[in-house]
């Protein structure tokens, strides 16, 4: 290893530094090079150091976190296809192999597109290919429906990447999160294919024709609707109960809470996150003021709702209800806890982690235009971080100075 | 053409677009860009309105008492704006229900007040008619292209006509405001890419 490590700092590095050959595609070397392995020139001295990590650790540390997201989202997807269009010999890989034909490319041309933009304008703007984008990369397909069109992934990530953090000049300075922009975007732009009832489970004539992996289909069918629970709960009477609504239409805690029902690919299985976010928190990761907070605004706003007794039926499920349905817990362990678009302080994380439990809620219950507030509650929170932030500060420099005087005075 | 009469007609277009270097008439542009026609009528409306207030004000200006100033040149506006509104309800009623009140808010656009303000009231007619004219065609510019790309995704459509194959499935983020808004603010980093212009 050590021959090969000198070899490349020797001969080929020199052909990528200043004054070499290759000089425009340094970043791509730089990349590959600090992928691979730890690069040299760490910071030494003090206030900077905290541990051993450096942000590309720690970006792929959050991958590891959602791998149990990832691998349940496949078998998910494949699972209620499977059930949906009756297909007859079905086994676990049957399951795993129509989900992994389902999902793995929508996984591939996120990362494939968002990778381009993301080489052009290191080249252009002649800096290093941030990791980050390897986490954008990854979350922005796990929020979508499994029948999503490739072409408009392609365009969503387009989006999310330029728009949502290249103009701001990359990351770090991006003010929100580009994973949930790129949702946005499809969400404003293409509603049909991520939101209402017939997007969630493939059938047989949207996605693949049977053959000998994937297994029998008795019949080609149109299309197979299901609703998401929160579509339930939304569209439930008002005056009527429903808990009753979510148990007819066969959602119970039980399943909301294993994940094996329709929804967006990463995002159903309680199960799945909460591994996820034991393994960000015990690394130090994630930061556990936002999530924490976030779950106890939730739990708020739904009991609040609760008390006020309205006849809005949604409003009067029980709180745990809002805490497992829908894209909420997803959005608070990975989404919400972006470094960068989060707050910096430790008081505005608990307030800008409470604020999108809180407005997730809200959302669902009193906007029936949108049965899935979390999307939005994060996005409208990655806006007033700084806000937040602000005056957090200046509160603290005001009871410092309020300090001093009566040091002086006394 | 006069190198300077050139500069009053051609610096709108670019180097002091109204739109995309002053920032101005920012919610009309986003009001009425869903489509190309009501954007080429909107165009007209406001170079003509704009035209003549510049003219006129520029006429006056030696007697307009500095005092009354913003009240006179309102009404001089005003009434060019309840012209140009009769004459479309009048010729282009469809349209004019389209526009709804944002003919009638030409009275508000920054760029008219803004003209009369900063160059009618100290400049010769000839020369304010000509910057009232490339402000109003420089403001047009960007309407027709941000409402261009708006039909043209929104609808796969440009003027009305099929531009893209049936079934094209139209962009609905487009044709919302924030969608103008973005549109509006790419536009404004090509073009200050392009020019090297840099806000102080």
């Amino acid at each position: 290893m050590k021959a090969l490590f000198d070899f490349m700092d020797k001969n080929i590095a020199p052909l990528f530094e200043k004054g070499g050959k290759f000089e425009r595609l340094y970043p791509l070397f730089e990349a590959g090079d600090t992928f691979n392995r730890t690069p040299g020139d760490v910071t030494p001295s003090a206030p900077h150091v905290r541990d051993s990590i450096d942000q590309k650790r720690l970006m792929i540390f959050v991958i590891y976190a959602l791998v149990p997201c990832i691998l349940f989202g496949i078998w998910n997807a494949g699972n209620q296809f499977n059930i949906a269009n009756n297909v007859e010999d079905a086994t676990l890989m049957t399951d795993l192999l129509r989900g992994s034909a389902m999902v793995l490319p929508i996984i591939f041309v996120s990362y494939l597109v968002g990778g381009l933009w993301e080489v052009l304008f290191a080249l252009v703007r002649r800096h290093e290919i941030n990791e980050g984008f390897l986490v954008t990369g990854m979350l922005f397909p796990l929020t979508l429906a499994p029948t999503i069109p490739l072409w408009q992934v392609a365009i969503g990530i387009s989006f999310g990447i330029v728009i949502g953090k290249e103009i701001f000049g990359g990351v770090g300075y991006n003010i929100l999160n580009p994973a949930l922009t790129a949702r946005a975007f499809l969400f404003f732009a293409y509603p049909a294919q991520i939101s209402g009832d017939t997007v969630w489970v493939g059938s047989a004539k949207t996605t693949l024709d049977n053959n000998l992996f994937f297994g029998t289909v008795a019949e080609n069918i149109d299309g197979v609707t299901r609703a998401t629970p929160l579509a339930v709960a939304a569209a439930a009477e008002k005056g009527t109960d429903a808990i009753a609504a979510l148990g007819n239409a066969g959602y119970d805690w039980v399943n909301m809470t294993l994940g094996n029902i329709p929804g967006s690919i990463g995002s159903t299985s309680v199960i799945a996150i909460v591994l996820g976010l034991g393994f960000l928190i015990a690394t130090g990761i994630a930061s556990w003021r936002v999530i924490f907070s976030g779950i106890i605004g939730c739990a708020v706003m739904g009991a609040l709702f609760t008390a006020l007794g309205l006849d809005n039926a949604f409003s009067q499920i029980p709180f745990y209800y809002h805490l497992i349905m829908g894209g909420f817990l997803f959005g608070i362990v990975f989404m919400a806890t972006d470094p960068v678009s989060c707050s910096a302080t430790n008081t505005g994380k608990i307030i800008y982690g409470f604020m999108i439990g809180a407005l997730t809620v809200l959302i669902r219950v009193a906007n029936p235009a949108y049965p899935e507030g979390a999307m939005l509650a994060i996005l409208f929170m990655n806006v007033m971080a700084p806000l937040i932030d602000h005056f957090v500060v200046q509160a603290h420099i005001k009871k410092r100075t309020s300090y001093a005087r009566a040091l002086n005075n006394a | 053409m006069a190198s300077a009469a050139k500069k009053l007609l051609m610096d709108p277009f670019s180097d002091n677009n109204p739109i995309t270097v002053q920032v101005l008439g920012i919610c009309s542009a986003l009001a009425v860009t869903v489509k190309v026609d009501t954007a080429i009528v909107m165009t007209l409306a406001l170079t003509s309105v704009l035209t003549l207030s510049n003219l006129i004000i520029s006429v006056l200006r030696n007697v307009i008492p500095s005092g009354i100033r913003m009240i006179v040149e309102m009404a001089v506006i005003a009434s060019l704006v309840i012209i140009a509104d009769q004459l479309l309800r009048a010729y282009l009623f469809d349209i004019s229900k389209q526009l709804s009140v944002f003919v009638g808010l030409i009275i508000t656009n920054c760029i008219v007040m803004g003209r009369a303000e900063a160059f009618a009231l100290q400049n010769p007619p000839k020369d304010s008619l000509l910057d009232g004219l490339g402000n109003g065609l420089g403001y047009g510019i960007i309407l027709i292209a941000v409402a261009s790309i708006r039909e043209f995704f929104g609808f796969g459509s440009w003027l009305g006509f099929k531009a893209l194959p049936e079934n094209y499935m139209g962009n609905g983020l487009v044709l919302l405001a924030p969608g103008a808004f973005i549109i509006l603010g790419l536009l404004i980093w090509g073009q200050r890419t392009i020019s090297k212009y840099v806000e102080d």
